[in-house]
């Protein structure tokens, strides 16, 4: 059974709605992992609703492109509305709709007010479920090696460090062990890793070595962007370690194909 | 319009003021003569024995060799046994500070050499303006008592430091600066020395005796 | 040696770094800088303090930069030293080749200086028959190599200690050839022997600044060698050239930041050597330059004041950023093509030679933040990569195919309802595509990808439509 304390939340709510904002890399290529983020939101006591959203606008941001930055915020911003809270199980759309939100709007009367309140209620998924919800163990059980990936955004913008590892440390059967270089980027940087595609490579074959050194048989963290980078390095390398999220494995739902794994290999 | 109007017309048009405007100049005036400091470490801080001890062991992390006398007068037999120990030749090269000059140094079998340096010196002695204890730094002013190249061109640069003149950090010895100097005032060279010369651009590999001395010796002069 | 920069062809550079095995050995020097850092800031508990205190200095000092800069030249003239204001480049290699000439000057020693660099002074005074002498021993190595530096505070981090043996070999031919230099120390004590004759032989002596004193009429270097005080007080002239944002109001402001330079640089908790010089030799001195002059170089950094990059302005060139980032790490220094590498690099040098020129630099990075993170004045660098971007996107600048690929995207992230139907569409067809393996290890325009790293397939239905099967209602 989880320990979920009741939520000081700020509507005090005794079922809070969260909105799951899912990420477009999660709704496109690995919905397993918005799954997962439900089934702990839930367990710990949430209503779930997904409104009909498309992509937090960041890749846009990060090229130069405000003007489309900024409509797709504003989309954002109207889709999830009526929640207490915006949930996504990602560090990097967390920081844009945390930090980044409010720098867009920044000087414009209504929208500026807007963007802070909707900054205000939301959080990336493993530190919402701490941090918010008072969540200290979950009820997976998971057994092999685990070492935890702190994706940039996550640990920078938004202080995420020890909470993923405080809810892994609970996991039955599980071992954490750290990278050496936990802290240090795995070179996705979003669409920098095909722009600079050699330039990426270099920085995550350091990655992938620093993973193979650990003696993880997995590798997690909370950005798919990352996982994708890190899983097909290790997997072009010939690495048996898989990459799964986090959520995946704190909700007790890996059983299924790693992050790039066939069925057959997972079947193995 | 000459380079210097142009370039200050620049940095006013970027800034959207005409140089006029009182309150900029009142608030530059008013740092410029309070100088107010910032934020500053404890690590420096406490009385004179606290200091000393700070001292010391930050000046022997920064590779510095240091001994303890009890009188300015036992200072020459000390750096006649640093030189012996070391094998260096028994010159010493010296400026006029006073302090110096009237030490006992006929105790010793030193040749003793007068001036700024020739480039040519093995060894050679100042007397320090300060100690800082914060980062076990001395700070050494130009002048003829103790000329600055003393402190680049010999190999081994052995430094007086009476231990009253151990301050806590770098704003007390500006304090002592500003008593000495006036306020606006410096020497023409104040050098803040911590530990001796040193570089790491091969491979980054810590190697001690780059262009200045290849030792520094410290003998704190002063009694319990 | 610096003006032509080759920042605009940065992707080509890299891949030479990349594929440099002798380069990519010595890279792994410079991430010792870290751990030292690291070392450093926790052995002082004021340390984030101190970095708060230092940017608002710099601040302070920025939004009244003129008014210091009148302060502090009226306190250079009154200790008997002559400032000079040069706008750009040419006018400030003028003014110092004037001044070599007219002091009759043969050969001129330099403490590192960025800023020379980035006016080319070395060329400049060589085709005025004036040789100069690199005295910082990585300056003195990458100039007998004809390269330029690859590293803020340690140019010659590129190079190994083979490498070191092979040019002193070659430029010290004076002596005896049979003499070992296997060891650093060697190669340490040849280099002071013969650095000490070009010290004591020198006319003049060039020197940059890390800080100019407003209080005092100071300039202040910091070096761990002592061969910026060599440069300086040896010959009859010092000068120092000095960019504007190089002043600070008082002697209390530039023992602040001087707490964070070293710290974030090298792990030093102080420099071997910080030296305050306040113009020429005193009446009595027995040592010191009879003359000294200072020049102030604008060269584009006026026009950054008030704008979207003027906290690049409170840059006090400790290195710390580009000893943190990944993308620096991976190729190093030269590949920026220019004269300030990594992060700081990547935000300047656009600002001083145009986007046109050194747009790609802002581009190449993963905005990481960890430069950020480690700026002990808080300059905030991904941001203004960012601006760049941005102005590269408005001046229609950034490649097409980037801006057709977002423009796509932008059209269906911007109808949900399309959305939805596409990417279920693309993701189902992408998971049949990938025929039960799981993954592709080659996909159409993701070639930057897939030529290194294989890419994991979609599951198969979009989450959103799994969701909508599921619940049936959705809003």
């Amino acid at each position: 059974m989880n320990a979920t304390a009741a939520s000081a939340g700020p509507t005090r709510t005794a079922q809070p709605r969260v909105g799951l904002f899912v990420t477009c890399l999660v709704d496109i290529i690995r919905p397993s992992i918005g799954f997962a983020a439900v089934k702990l939101l839930e367990d710990a006591g949430c209503k779930v609703i997904v409104p009909n959203q498309t992509c937090c606008g960041q890749p846009a941001y990060n090229s130069g492109d405000r003007a489309a930055a900024k409509a797709l915020a504003r989309q954002a911003i109207e889709a999830f509305e009526d929640c207490d809270y915006v949930v996504a199980p990602s560090g990097s759309c967390g920081g844009m709709l945390i930090k980044h939100y409010p720098d867009l709007f920044a000087g414009e009367p209504d929208l500026a007010e807007r963007a802070e309140r909707f900054a205000e209620k939301s959080h990336e998924l493993v530190s919402f479920l701490v941090d918010v919800l008072g969540v200290q163990k979950v009820a997976a059980r998971f057994d092999g090696t685990v070492a935890y990936h702190d994706s940039c955004a996550g640990l920078r913008e938004l202080g995420i460090k020890a909470q993923p590892r405080r809810l892994l440390s609970g996991v039955e059967g599980l071992t954490l062990v750290e990278l050496e270089e936990a802290e240090t980027c795995c070179g996705f940087g979003g669409l920098f890793a095909t722009k600079y595609g050699e330039l990426s490579n270099a920085i995550v074959s350091r990655k992938a070595e620093d993973i193979r050194a650990a003696s993880a048989d997995t590798v997690l963290a909370g950005d798919l962007g990352c996982l994708l980078n890190m899983a097909g390095k290790l997997s072009r390398e010939g690495s048996a370690v898989k990459a799964r999220h986090v959520a995946e494995i704190l909700a007790g739902m890996a059983e299924g194909p790693a992050i790039g794994e066939s069925e057959k290999e997972a079947a193995r | 319009m000459n380079a210097r109007e142009a370039i200050f017309a620049s940095i006013r048009r970027s800034l959207a003021v005409s140089g006029e405007e009182a309150p900029r100049r009142f608030e530059v005036e008013t740092r410029l003569k309070q100088a107010p400091p910032g934020v500053v470490p404890k690590r420096g801080q406490g009385d004179l024995r606290a200091r000393l001890a700070t001292f010391k062991a930050e000046a022997e992390r920064a590779q510095a060799s240091l001994a303890e006398v009890g009188t300015w007068a036992d200072a020459p037999a000390e750096i006649a046994r640093f030189l012996r120990e070391n094998n260096c030749p028994a010159t010493l090269r010296m400026g006029a500070d006073p302090r110096l000059a009237t030490m006992p140094w006929s105790e010793t079998a030193l040749e003793l050499l007068r001036g700024a340096s020739d480039g040519r010196d093995v060894s050679a002695v100042s007397a320090a303006f300060a100690g800082i204890a914060e980062t076990g730094t001395l700070a050494l002013a130009s002048g003829a008592d103790n000329p600055t190249t003393l402190n680049f061109l010999s190999d081994n640069h052995i430094v007086v430091l009476p231990r009253e003149a151990i301050l806590a950090d770098y704003e007390s010895v500006f304090a002592k600066l500003r008593d000495a100097y006036g306020k606006g005032g410096a020497p023409r060279t104040l050098n803040f020395i911590t530990g001796p010369s040193r570089s790491a651009d091969i491979e980054q590999k810590l190697l001690v005796g780059a262009h200045g001395p290849r030792r520094l010796h410290i003998i704190i002069v002063g009694e319990d | 040696m610096s003006e032509v920069a080759t920042s605009a062809h940065f992707k080509e550079n890299a891949h030479a770094a990349l594929t440099d095995a002798r380069l990519q050995g010595a890279l792994g020097f410079s991430r010792n800088f870290v751990g030292r850092r690291a070392a450093a800031v926790e052995r002082l508990p004021e340390f984030e303090a101190l970095r708060d205190s230092a940017r608002a200095i710099k601040d302070h000092t920025l939004a009244h930069l003129d008014l210091y800069l009148e302060a502090y030249e009226s306190k250079v003239r009154a200790s008997g030293g002559e400032v000079h204001y040069a706008q750009d480049g040419e006018e400030a290699r003028e003014i110092i080749i004037d001044l070599c000439k007219s002091m009759g000057a043969k050969s001129v020693t330099k403490g590192k200086s960025m800023i020379a660099e980035e006016i080319g002074l070395n060329h400049a005074l060589e085709a005025a028959g004036i040789e100069p002498v690199e005295t910082d021993l990585g300056e003195y190595i990458i100039q007998l190599r004809g390269e330029a530096p690859s590293h803020i505070i340690a140019p010659a981090i590129h190079l190994t200690a083979k490498d070191v043996e092979r040019e002193f070999r070659k430029a010290h031919h004076d002596l005896p050839p049979d003499r070992s230099l296997t060891e650093p120390e060697q190669l340490l004590s040849e280099a002071r022997q013969v650095l000490r004759a070009k010290f004591l032989a020198a006319d003049v002596g060039i020197t940059g600044a890390n800080f100019l004193i407003a209080e005092t009429g100071t300039s202040i270097i910091v070096t761990n060698e002592g061969n910026g005080d060599l440069t300086q007080i040896l010959p009859e002239a010092h000068i120092v050239i000095a960019s504007i944002e190089k002043v600070v109001p008082t002697l209390e402001d530039a023992a602040q930041l001087m707490r964070v330079l070293a710290r974030s640089a090298t792990g030093q908790d102080a420099s071997v050597y910080t030296t305050l010089s306040t113009g020429p030799r005193r009446p009595g001195d027995p040592d010191g330059p009879r003359a000294y002059h200072v020049v102030i170089l604008d060269n584009g950094r006026s026009a950054m004041l008030g704008g979207e990059f003027e906290d690049m302005l409170r840059c006090i060139r400790c290195g710390a950023c580009m000893n943190h980032c990944p993308v620096y790490q991976a190729v190093g220094g030269h590949a920026y093509g220019w004269v300030y590498p990594g992060p700081m690099g990547a935000v300047l040098t656009p600002s001083l030679i145009g986007v046109a020129e050194g747009g790609q630099l802002p581009n190449a990075s993963t905005f990481c933040g960890r430069c950020e993170q480690v700026c002990p004045v808080r300059i905030p660098l991904p941001n203004m990569m960012r601006h760049w971007r941005e102005r590269e996107f408005e001046r229609r600048l950034s490649p097409a195919p980037l801006r057709y690929g977002l423009g796509f995207w932008a059209f269906f992230a911007s109808r949900p309802t399309l959305y939805r139907l596409a990417t279920d569409l693309a993701a189902r067809a992408m998971g049949v595509a990938s025929r039960g393996k799981g993954r592709f290890s080659w996909l159409p325009f993701a070639g930057g990808w897939t030529r290194y790293r294989d890419l994991a397939a979609p599951e198969g239905a979009t989450f959103q439509s799994q969701w909508r099967a599921r619940s049936g209602a959705v809003r």
